[in-house]
């Protein structure tokens, strides 16, 4: 997989996944043709804040940054849950960027204008409740003013507020985009209305989604507020009772449907706090498909999937992947997987040949994507072989 | 005349709020309940309006693309949302008013860029708040301020005419795509106003012969509060 290394959507691809394992390596505008009448997609609006916040550590004089990362009392602007980097940029890869200066409680930290002042620490030595002082107003204007969405190191230029918020992007809560979301215009809404695809979203803050450290990383995500407008959850109970597909845009939505699920199929309209990981044997009470970017074994996100789809499926994804050169991270592709009913898991292994067919014409399309057909053919030929002999 | 409930707790963002017509609406729509955020480039008469009026003050030049998702930021996250959008701000162009010829291309561009490109950007950074105000069954409106320079060709106003034109007509447009989406745009010509924005371009004005901003204002919102109310009319309907 490459790492997506620009926010360039246009030559966005899209692999589509079936619960029978069969792939379709479509081009990322497939998602206006991918639904149907009935069907119900459910997105998140959340707006990403400017969440990195560069600065000094006043006691120690030593250079900091701050990553906001969790809501205390959400939309309240002046205390969050945060992790701290110590000298560096984004252009540092998380895993290798030193710790902060050592902190303790009351310490003061100069971010731009912003005042800011450790007032707890949490049981690691990168994570801390944060205090803005001031008023509501005075600390929006600083954090728009000085902080940075928050960015990896396969990004290399400076992302500015426009690249991060999705088009639907409606009141800031998210700390970090989400992404899934990109793939979504205006013109695709207007296509789905015509063909009477149902269309309705959700606020989730999302949260980081790596910390480069690895006890930290297995926290992940922290505790997510939600909001479900009462429209969305009755468009998703109207859609339940007809039996239609309700199709999640990127993992944030499942979580908050899933954390707001009634025990009648529908959800509970209102605020909530989505917690926990979602992993293998979580069950799926509402939501049937996940609309969402490629995602490595050990992130968070991929452990969500395995709530959809077991492990043999969801390895002919990130074969497929590889095989097409899928570029992984926020600005990269996407995959549609729907999920398996529980019991179909081991009648498709039986499935290889058909499957291995659909392989095939899945790279048949790599040749179109230009200039890297060698490569992936090569991919191609080893991931066949490991096929064959069924590893 | 519209009660005051109707405005209770609507939430509008109104550009260039520490003057003239920006003002009165401010002081106009905070007045009876409704929730304000306002953008202009002088901090200190953005703290002025702010203190007196309760509504959110932002400072910011809707000409310049790097603070229109700072301002996009404030405004979404200091009102919870967004249902209507008043793009007021603007520049003359050249001061004095200029024939075209003697114009300065960047004058024409400043013209532009506040007036039609700054009124773009910041609409589409809104876009997905108000389209979720939409959703949601309140209203979603975008009023851009225009002016009879847009329509008639008076001699002198060149930058400023043909940038007011170009919004009437990106408005008029833009109304007929976001219809889908539960948006509205409309472009409303205040008329003559007394302000510091007329006195600029025509010193010697009668001032007494001179609309007074709060009535163009108080006409604006009347204009508003229509056009959410047909829409909720209309979403009523829709539902059952
Ligand atoms: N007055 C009239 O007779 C008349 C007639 C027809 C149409 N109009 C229209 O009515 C609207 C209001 O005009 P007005 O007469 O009330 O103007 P005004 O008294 O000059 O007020 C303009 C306001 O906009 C702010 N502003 C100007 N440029 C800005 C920028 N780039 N970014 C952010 N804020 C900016 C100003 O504050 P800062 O300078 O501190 O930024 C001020 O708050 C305008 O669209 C105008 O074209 C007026």
């Amino acid at each position: 997989m490459i790492a997506a290394d620009r926010p360039d959507r246009r030559a966005a691809r899209l692999l589509v996944l079936e619960a029978d394992g069969t792939t379709r390596d479509l081009p990322g505008a497939g998602i206006k043709t991918l639904f149907g009448p009935g069907d119900l997609v459910v997105a998140n609006d959340a707006a990403t804040l400017p969440a990195s916040l560069h600065g000094t550590h006043v006691p120690s004089d030593e250079a900091i940054e701050i990553r906001l990362a969790g809501w205390q009392s959400f939309p309240d602007p002046t205390r969050f849950l945060a992790i701290a980097f110590g000298a560096g940029d984004h252009g540092t890869r998380t895993e290798d960027r030193p710790p902060p200066p050592p902190l303790s409680p009351g310490d003061r930290l100069r971010l731009g204008p912003l005042n800011a002042v450790v007032e707890r620490l949490l049981d690691h030595p990168r994570l801390l409740e944060l205090r803005l002082p001031g008023n509501r107003a005075a600390v929006l204007a600083a954090l728009a003013q000085h902080g940075r969405p928050i960015q990896y190191a396969h990004v290399r230029e400076p992302l500015a507020l426009w690249d991060v918020w999705t088009n639907i992007a409606a009141e800031p809560a998210a700390f970090e985009a989400p992404s899934a979301g990109f793939a979504l215009d205006w013109r695709t809404l207007q296509v789905w209305r015509r063909r009477d695809v149902g269309f309705a979203t959700l606020t989730h803050a999302a949260g980081v989604s790596s910390t480069g450290d690895p006890a930290l990383d297995s926290r992940l995500p922290f505790d997510e507020p939600y909001r479900i407008p009462e429209r969305t959850a009755a468009q998703v109970v109207r859609a339940k009772l007809r039996g239609s597909r309700i199709i999640a845009i990127g993992t944030s939505v499942v979580r908050a449907l899933e954390a707001a699920a009634n025990s009648d199929g529908g959800v509970r309209a209102g605020k909530g706090i989505a917690t926990g990981r979602m992993a293998r044997g979580t069950p799926l009470r509402v939501v049937d498909a996940i609309f969402t970017g490629v995602h490595q074994p050990g992130e968070s996100h991929f452990e969500l999937l395995r709530a959809f789809a077991d492990d043999a499926l969801l390895a002919k994804a990130s074969t497929a992947f590889a095989a097409c050169r899928y570029r992984a991270h926020e600005f990269g592709d996407s995959m549609l997987l729907n999920r398996q009913p529980p019991l179909l898991s081991r009648e498709q292994n039986r499935g290889e040949g058909l499957e291995t067919k659909a392989l095939l014409e899945v790279c048949h399309d790599v040749g179109r994507i230009g200039g890297i057909s060698c490569s992936a053919r090569k991919e191609v030929g080893a991931m066949l072989q490991r096929t064959k002999f069924g590893i | 005349m519209q009660s005051n409930i109707d405005l209770q707790g609507l939430r509008v963002a109104v550009t260039g709020g520490t003057s003239g017509l920006g003002m009165a609406l401010v002081r106009q729509l905070t007045a009876p309940g409704a929730c304000v955020a306002f953008v202009a480039r002088t901090a200190a008469n953005v703290e002025r309006i702010a203190d007196e009026t309760g509504a959110h003050g932002i400072v910011g030049d809707v000409g310049k693309k790097e603070d229109t998702y700072s301002i996009a930021l404030q405004v979404t996250a200091s009102l919870g949302g967004l249902d209507v959008l008043i793009n007021n701000a603007s520049s003359l162009g050249p001061v004095p008013l200029a024939l075209l010829a003697d114009t300065e291309c960047e004058e024409l561009e400043v013209a532009l860029a506040v007036n039609l490109v700054g009124a773009f950007r910041l609409t589409k950074a809104l876009f997905g708040a108000l389209a979720a105000s939409a959703r949601g069954g309140r209203g979603a409106l975008v009023i851009n301020i225009s002016s009879d320079a847009a329509v008639n060709a008076y001699p002198g106003w060149g930058a400023y005419g043909t940038s007011k034109a170009a919004l009437a007509h990106l408005t008029a447009i833009w109304d007929e795509e976001a219809k889908a989406h539960g948006i509205r745009l409309f472009a409303l010509d205040p008329g003559d106003m007394d302000t510091p924005l007329h006195a600029l371009a025509l010193p010697d004005a009668d001032p007494s012969t001179l609309k007074r901003p709060e009535l163009s204002a108080a006409e604006i919102i009347e204009k508003m509060l229509d056009a959410l109310q047909v829409r909720a009319t209309l979403h009523a309907g829709a539902n059952t």
